[in-house]
């Protein structure tokens, strides 16, 4: 095999021009996949990352039917403190969540004591939500990183309409469950900057107000957003904690909670897929333009070494080495082009990197990527391109072994 | 008993309708560690007749054998180990392997074809370059060589597997007159020197009044067969 493998590199080197030409392709070709996969995979990551981890978590759990009118915030549809026992009882049990946090949401209306808005609010512990949504706090603009008693943070949008800042008064007034109204002052403890996707926009504030302001006597959360220690266990720990909860049924013998991962709760998840329909499509572009460049230097290659080829028989060469000849050919030109492209990824990162690419998303303005490509990546771009290599090379290379010899010598 | 046996062996080529005979019940034997040409003017034949011995292609009628084996029926495969083993060619333009050094030419039919050990390959090959007198040269290219020098090679591959036969079509037509009879002469050396046949295929006078056996080819029939001091 060595011996064919070294045939095979010598036949590529006597035509260099057309090798590196070919090679070249396929550099240009894996180069530009690998940044595509690079930047687009930072973008979705840090994406992802921002929205888990500024207000979504990892995970949710509500009752079963939430999810469906999460745009009115339904009172009526919290997690009551029996089942929160049960849900909190679950999470326990299940190994692999790092943290998680309780949450009262509900709308109510804002007022600055001169004009009144609509609000969408949160009522957290900032412990737990610090633990659970770790970038929460790191969207607050204007005021001190937490959340105090007899404190609101107000969405920037808000504070800017109402023209409101930080350490002035203003009155919360809510409905709950039972339909009477009650109304409570906060200080505005800071201003949270707008982060993309549903609950980008909301306000916080501390559970214990929450409850206040809705006159609940007992606390019955909206949801319970869930941290992983790993992100990468989310759909394992995502059916072990269903699967632990799905006992627990309701009055119609249905699963009393739902279980949803960040991919049900936010749209960012669609681009995340529309991105990795591009990604499969830049591949298949890559594949096609592996393919034909191979076929193409291959169909050349055996067409021009037909005499050689009928030499090689006529000495008694078995036809399955001739067809290792070429496809090892096929096979250094992907290797080539692979390593190549390989090693020019990783100079053009580096460049990416020490530039520092920078774009906006929504209201977040001014994100910076940091373009890295995983092992994984690069291993399977590689095999691609080398199997596509030596697929290509098949047809001429099993041309070249079925050549008979004596017209293959005839061959001027 | 005689190396090459053809009884009656006829072929047929087809070009669309038109049936081409282009050869017509010959009979032969060709005893082994001889010097054997097939003469005849352009399409007698004798090309074909050696594309039929060296099994690169098969009689429509007839049997031919070499040594025990009917090579009449071979399949492909068969064919290209029985070459392999038994066969060396010499072809009119060399068909040396450009991306090859002499050393290499030569030692491939044993490298590729018989998987011969390392030590013996280069022994063998060392020996053949320094019997062609091309030692020298051993690490050239052919696009290095003269056209002598790369027929030496193309001879030395055909001889390094120690074949039972050799065919040599046209070898010496593409070499000046000096070169021709020196390649002549090395054939003449390796056939009294290793006992292998040599059978020619050649409108060449130079290797005609060398050879110890003459066939003459006419419109693929064999005319006549003269023996040198026969």
């Amino acid at each position: 095999m060595l011996n064919i493998f070294k045939i095979a590199l010598r036949n590529l080197t006597r035509y260099k021009r057309r090798t590196f030409l070919t090679a070249s392709l396929i550099t240009v070709g894996v180069v530009f996949v690998l940044v595509f996969i690079a930047v687009t995979g930072s973008f979705k990551h840090m994406m992802v990352g921002q929205i888990t981890d500024s207000f979504v978590g990892h995970i949710q759990i509500h009752k079963k039917g939430y999810l469906a009118s999460i745009d009115n915030l339904p009172l009526t549809m919290n997690l009551t403190p029996g089942a929160l026992k049960k849900v909190e009882k679950a999470i326990h049990e299940t190994a692999g969540i790092e943290a998680y946090s309780k949450r009262i949401k509900f709308g109510g209306m804002f007022s600055n004591f001169v004009e009144t808005t609509n609000i969408r609010l949160n009522g957290v512990n900032p412990e737990d939500e610090a633990k659970t949504v770790p970038l929460l706090f790191s969207r607050i603009k204007e005021g001190d990183k937490t959340i105090r008693k007899g404190e609101i943070l107000v969405p920037e949008l808000i504070a800017k309409g109402m023209k409101v800042k930080v350490g002035d008064m203003v009155v919360v007034i809510a409905t709950n469950k039972d339909g009477s109204v009650n109304g409570k002052q906060f200080k505005i403890g800071g201003i949270i900057e707008s982060a993309t996707g549903p609950g980008g926009r909301d306000g916080y504030m501390h559970i214990k107000d929450a409850m206040e302001v809705l006159r609940m006597e007992k606390m019955d959360v909206s949801e319970i957003a869930l941290r992983l220690s790993d992100f990468s266990t989310l759909h394992d720990v995502h059916g072990k904690i269903k699967g632990n909860l799905s006992t627990t049924l309701n009055k119609a013998g249905k699963p009393a909670f739902e279980v949803h991962t960040w991919e049900k709760l936010s749209p960012f998840f669609n681009i995340a897929r529309m991105i990795d329909v591009m990604t499969f499509f830049i591949k298949i572009m890559l594949i096609a333009i592996v393919l034909v460049s191979i076929m193409n230097v291959m169909i050349m290659a055996v067409y021009e070494r037909i005499r050689e080829i009928g030499t090689i028989a006529a000495i008694g060469t078995m036809p399955e080495k001739i067809l290792s000849m070429f496809l090892l050919e096929g096979f250094c030109l992907g290797v080539f082009g692979v390593l190549t492209g390989v090693i020019l990824n990783s100079g053009v990162l580096y460049i990416l990197n020490r530039v520092g690419l920078t774009f906006d998303f929504g209201r977040q303005k001014g994100l910076i990527l940091s373009p890295t490509i995983d092992l994984s990546d690069i291993w399977v771009i590689s095999a691609i391109v080398i199997v596509v290599s030596v697929v290509a090379s098949l047809q001429p290379a099993y041309k070249a072994s079925k050549m008979e010899p004596i017209d293959a010598l005839r061959h001027v | 008993m005689s190396l090459v046996t053809a009884k009656n062996v006829s072929k047929t080529y087809r070009t669309g309708n038109i049936k081409i005979e282009a050869l017509k019940g010959l009979s032969f034997e060709i005893e082994p560690a001889s010097f054997v040409s097939f003469v005849g003017p352009s399409g007698s034949g004798k090309t074909t007749i050696l594309n039929l011995i060296g099994c690169l292609d098969k009689p429509t009628h007839g049997t031919l054998t070499i040594g025990d084996t009917d090579i009449s029926h071979l399949n492909r495969r068969m064919a290209a180990s029985f070459r392999g083993e038994n066969i060396g060619f010499i072809f009119q333009d060399f068909n040396l392997l450009p991306v090859l050094t002499v050393f290499e030419n030569v030692e491939y039919p044993l490298l590729m074809v018989q998987n011969v050990p390392s030590d013996e390959r280069k022994k063998r090959v060392m020996d053949l370059l320094d019997a062609v007198g091309m030692i020298e040269q051993k690490d050239k290219y052919p696009d290095q060589l003269s056209g002598g020098q790369k027929q030496r090679v193309a001879v030395a591959r055909a001889l390094v597997t120690e074949p039972k036969l050799i065919l040599a079509d046209e070898p010496t037509a593409n070499l000046d007159h000096k070169t021709a009879y020196r390649v002549i002469d090395i054939m003449k050396k390796m056939k009294d020197e290793f006992g292998t046949t040599f059978i020619f295929s050649t409108h060449d006078q130079k290797i005609v009044g060398e050879v110890e056996v003459i066939y003459i080819l006419e419109d693929g029939e064999l005319a006549d067969r003269q023996v040198k001091g026969g």
